[in-house]
């Protein structure tokens, strides 16, 4: 497999606690045994208490790249969650941008204090669709709490984002590295979560 | 599972900055690490905590970066390499011994020193954009600046090498985007160490006296810039003759690389890359400033590159047509902030006068469109179950009650989100670690002038180890009236939770003796009173107690652990809570979710009912406390 692009830039987006980089982790490892040359950014100073949280995976086969990523310059997106996903979209998004991202959303403090509003939902799928070039979505946080474990939200993604073969990597690569951080307890649970993610894009193709 | 110790030699790895600072210091066979945590820094000594039983190295979190540096040097003094690593603030905390350090030298046969500072431009995690080159320029120290994470790993080693042939200590740079990025890494061979420690008592390594020793120490740096003229660790990439030249160090040289590629001006744009900074290698930039006749400076924050090009040039016999020089004098650079892909395409875009456009005018209209429409922001606030929240609102209880217009002055750590958008707002005065004691304990002195205000300072647990308890003593001496409230959560929390001397852990997981603050503040002759912050109405009421004594300083220690280690500990929620929709009063009152603003509960507009978000509650039950309506019910879980 090769890449579309070179470099490739994927960013992975949502709000502290929801793993970004542990994900940024999984694939940027794997692409590493893959002989790629691959640089992760990372935005985590607030991660532990709600900020709004990017990382950014750069991958090419002739150079290590520096970590930003230009503006108008993500080929893929990942976005844990949909505001977050617009967030990224408005800076970096460009008109062949693939995204695939989470519906659920996961309302901001000033939400919560009625002080402002969350966008209407339908409006932001179709903000984002028409920002895309193709974007594929999926209520991650439902299937992962049907799993009963709302933790796994960002396994069912990385599973999405595979099925897509936007990258050069097989579900078993993702898999090889998930058995590097999760105990044997936890990789059960988090191998049904990136099967659940796998087929649930087939589904809308 | 693998980690930085057991990775082979020869082999590809994906590592953090900070932790390929880590492994460098591995390769190099150092022997003792210490640092006190500050982001974007903490993994490097975090790192090397996990591995140093394995190893059979020492590492430590130190009560302060001060302190860190001074156990590092002594090892260093006793023949180990050893480091030292800090945030940019934690520098200023040092620089005292720091500036000595080199004028003694590290030793005849003193192990390398290295010194680790970590920059935050664009402060994502600091109170300022400190920029540490100047301070190696200042102390006469070689300062190194890795431009990618592979040369993190690799410089570190070199560093210490460097410190051990001219017997002085140096400083590695890092900054964000390095420590906190992670790339793909080629590890080298770890040695066994095995050193033995020991110092010839013959010896006595002193600044004393220092002007010949400032002199020497010049002649010596004079020899580290010969080195420097020549280290691989600067490099150029681009055409013989330039039409523009970027001179740039740090996260400057993949953002220029990135802009070149942009632009397409590969074949007119040059990149002298410079990894060695202080002392300045101007005999190899002169020789680079000769091919062109213009030159763009990239590099964060502060204009040092710029300044010692520009010095460069400015020799009479160094250039013979000098070049134009752009970067932050002139504009085209930003002067704060980080330095990204599109800063670096502005400034070439203008100087080449080139139209770029980053995407489809259109679709830049749109999204801009949408995000004005759609996107809101995303605030900090503490944690569901957070023990801050609820001393902040017991203090602003307190303060109201007591209606003399007390003032708070506090400083780092979780508490400090109170002076951010969603905290309560009781904060009067912010500065640095521990100056929320120093400046309590400065108008706690100012009653001879009418100053009649009741005084809080406030602290957390690692904070008052940190620097808070020199402040304490002040004020205790010199008769200071103030109250002082430490928020004790019983581990250093916004760093990622390594222990401090009140925790009875060390950074490799050791017992150690519990440093009793409470004792320790009694010791000083203070007045100790300890309350549980979850009993909002009992804290406020000792607060006020303590506010009406006038008689000297009085501390209210407000104990209660962190709710994310009590998470990880305990695996536990204590109480299941949930709004009795009969009695809520929905948003005709909404203190719950509008005042309390605890992430965990929301209102539901249908019903016009406050709820719990029952994925976010972690059911501390202190928000029952604070209904009005006494709607909020909490129940023990069994």
């Amino acid at each position: 497999m090769a890449i579309s692009r070179d470099p490739l830039n994927l960013i992975i987006c949502g709000v502290g606690g929801q793993g970004n980089i542990l994900l940024s982790g999984l694939i940027g490892s794997a692409l590493i045994k893959k002989g790629y040359q691959v640089t992760v950014g990372e935005t985590f100073g607030a991660a532990q208490r709600g900020g709004a949280v990017f990382s950014s995976v750069r991958i090419s086969q002739r150079r290590s790249y520096g970590p930003l990523v230009p503006e108008g310059k993500a080929h893929l997106l990942l976005g844990l969650e949909p505001l977050e996903t617009l967030r990224i979209l408005q800076k970096y998004g460009y008109a062949e941008t693939v995204c695939i991202s989470n519906t659920y959303p996961v309302f901001p403090i000033g939400v919560l204090a009625t002080k402002e509003e969350y966008p209407d939902c339908d409006e932001l799928k179709e903000t984002i669709r028409s920002l895309s070039k193709v974007a594929w979505f999926l209520d991650a946080t439902n299937i992962a709490l049907e799993l009963g474990a709302q933790i796994a939200t960002n396994i069912v993604m990385v599973g999405a984002l595979i099925s897509s073969a936007q990258l050069p990597l097989a579900r078993n690569d993702i898999e090889d590295e998930m058995r590097e951080v999760f105990s044997p307890e936890r990789m059960e649970l988090n191998l049904k979560a990136l099967e659940l993610g796998f087929g649930a894009l087939r589904s809308q193709n | 599972m693998s980690n930085i110790a057991t990775y082979p030699d020869g082999s590809c790895v994906l590592l953090q900055g900070n932790e390929a600072i880590a492994r460098g210091a591995l390769e190099a066979g150092a022997q003792f690490c210490a640092a006190y945590p500050g982001t974007p820094s903490s993994e490097i000594i975090g790192t090397l905590a996990t591995v140093a039983k394995d190893a059979g190295i020492h590492v430590e979190w130190s009560i302060n970066e001060k302190v860190a540096t001074e156990v590092a040097a002594a090892a260093a003094f006793a023949g180990l390499r050893s480091l030292a690593a800090m945030k940019n603030a934690g520098l200023n905390v040092t620089m005292d011994f720091l500036m000595h350090l080199n004028l003694s030298t590290i030793g005849d046969r003193g192990g390398g020193l290295v010194v680790v500072v970590c920059d935050d431009p664009q402060a994502h995690a600091s109170g300022d954009e400190e920029d540490t080159r100047w301070a190696a320029q200042m102390a006469d120290v070689p300062l190194l600046e890795p431009g990618s994470i592979q040369e993190a790993k690799d410089m570190t080693k070199w560093a210490f090498e460097l410190s051990e042939e001219l017997r002085c200590y140096c400083f590695l740079r890092s900054y964000t985007r390095l420590s906190h990025s992670r790339s793909g890494v080629t590890l080298g061979k770890i040695p066994k160490p095995e050193k033995k420690a020991m110092f010839d008592t013959s010896k006595c390594y002193t600044p004393y006296v220092a002007p010949p020793k400032h002199a020497a120490l010049h002649e010596q740096l004079a020899r580290v810039q010969e080195i420097f003229e020549s280290s691989p660790f600067n490099s150029y990439t681009g055409p013989g003759q330039p039409e523009l030249l970027i001179v740039c160090s740090g996260n400057g040289g993949p953002c220029s690389l990135d802009a070149i590629e942009a632009l397409d001006l590969a074949e007119s744009v040059g990149v002298l890359k410079l990894g060695t900074l202080w002392p300045f290698p101007k005999g190899l930039v002169e020789r680079y400033l000769a091919r062109t006749s213009k030159v763009l400076v990239v590099e964060e924050v502060d204009p040092f590159v710029e300044t010692h090009v520009k010095e460069t040039v400015a020799k009479p016999s160094a250039v013979s047509d000098p070049p134009e020089i752009y970067g932050k004098g002139s504009g085209h650079i930003n002067h704060c902030g980080e330095i990204t892909p599109d800063a670096v395409i502005k400034a070439l875009s203008g100087i080449f006068k080139l139209r770029y456009e980053a995407r489809d005018p259109d679709y830049a209209q749109k999204a801009q469109d949408a995000a004005k429409r759609l996107v809101i922001d995303r605030g900090m606030a503490w944690c569901p179950g957070c023990p801050h929240r609820a001393s902040f609102f017991a203090l602003r209880d307190a303060i109201k009650r007591d209606r003399r217009k007390a003032i708070v002055t506090s400083d780092i750590g979780c508490y400090t989100l109170d002076v951010f958008p969603y905290g309560t707002h009781q904060t009067n005065v912010l500065h640095c670690m521990g100056s929320g004691l120093g400046e309590a304990c400065g108008f706690g002195e100012l009653a001879q002038f009418g100053f009649e205000q009741p005084v809080i300072g406030i602290c957390g647990d690692s904070t008052f180890f940190h620097a808070s308890v020199p402040a304490l003593m002040n004020a205790v001496h010199n008769k200071a009236n103030m109250t002082v409230v430490i928020l004790d959560n019983g581990i250093t929390a916004m760093t990622g939770f390594q222990p401090h001397p009140g925790t009875g852990r060390t950074a490799t997981q050791d017992a150690a003796t519990v440093v009793d603050m409470d004792a320790l503040c009694r010791a000083m002759g203070c007045r100790v009173e300890v309350k549980d912050p979850f009993d909002m109405k009992e804290t406020s009421a000792a607060l006020r107690e303590l506010m009406r004594d006038e008689n000297g300083v009085k501390v209210l220690i407000l104990r209660r652990k962190c709710e994310l280690l009590r998470m990880r500990q305990e695996r536990t929620y204590p109480y299941k809570v949930w709004v009795d929709v009969e009695l809520c009063k929905g948003d005709k009152c909404g203190y719950c979710y509008k005042v309390f603003q605890c992430p965990g509960i929301s209102w539901d507009k249908e019903s016009d009912k406050a709820q719990i978000q029952e994925a976010v509650c972690v059911g501390c039950g202190v928000c029952a406390a604070t209904c009005p309506s006494k709607a909020i019910i909490k129940e023990e879980i069994g």
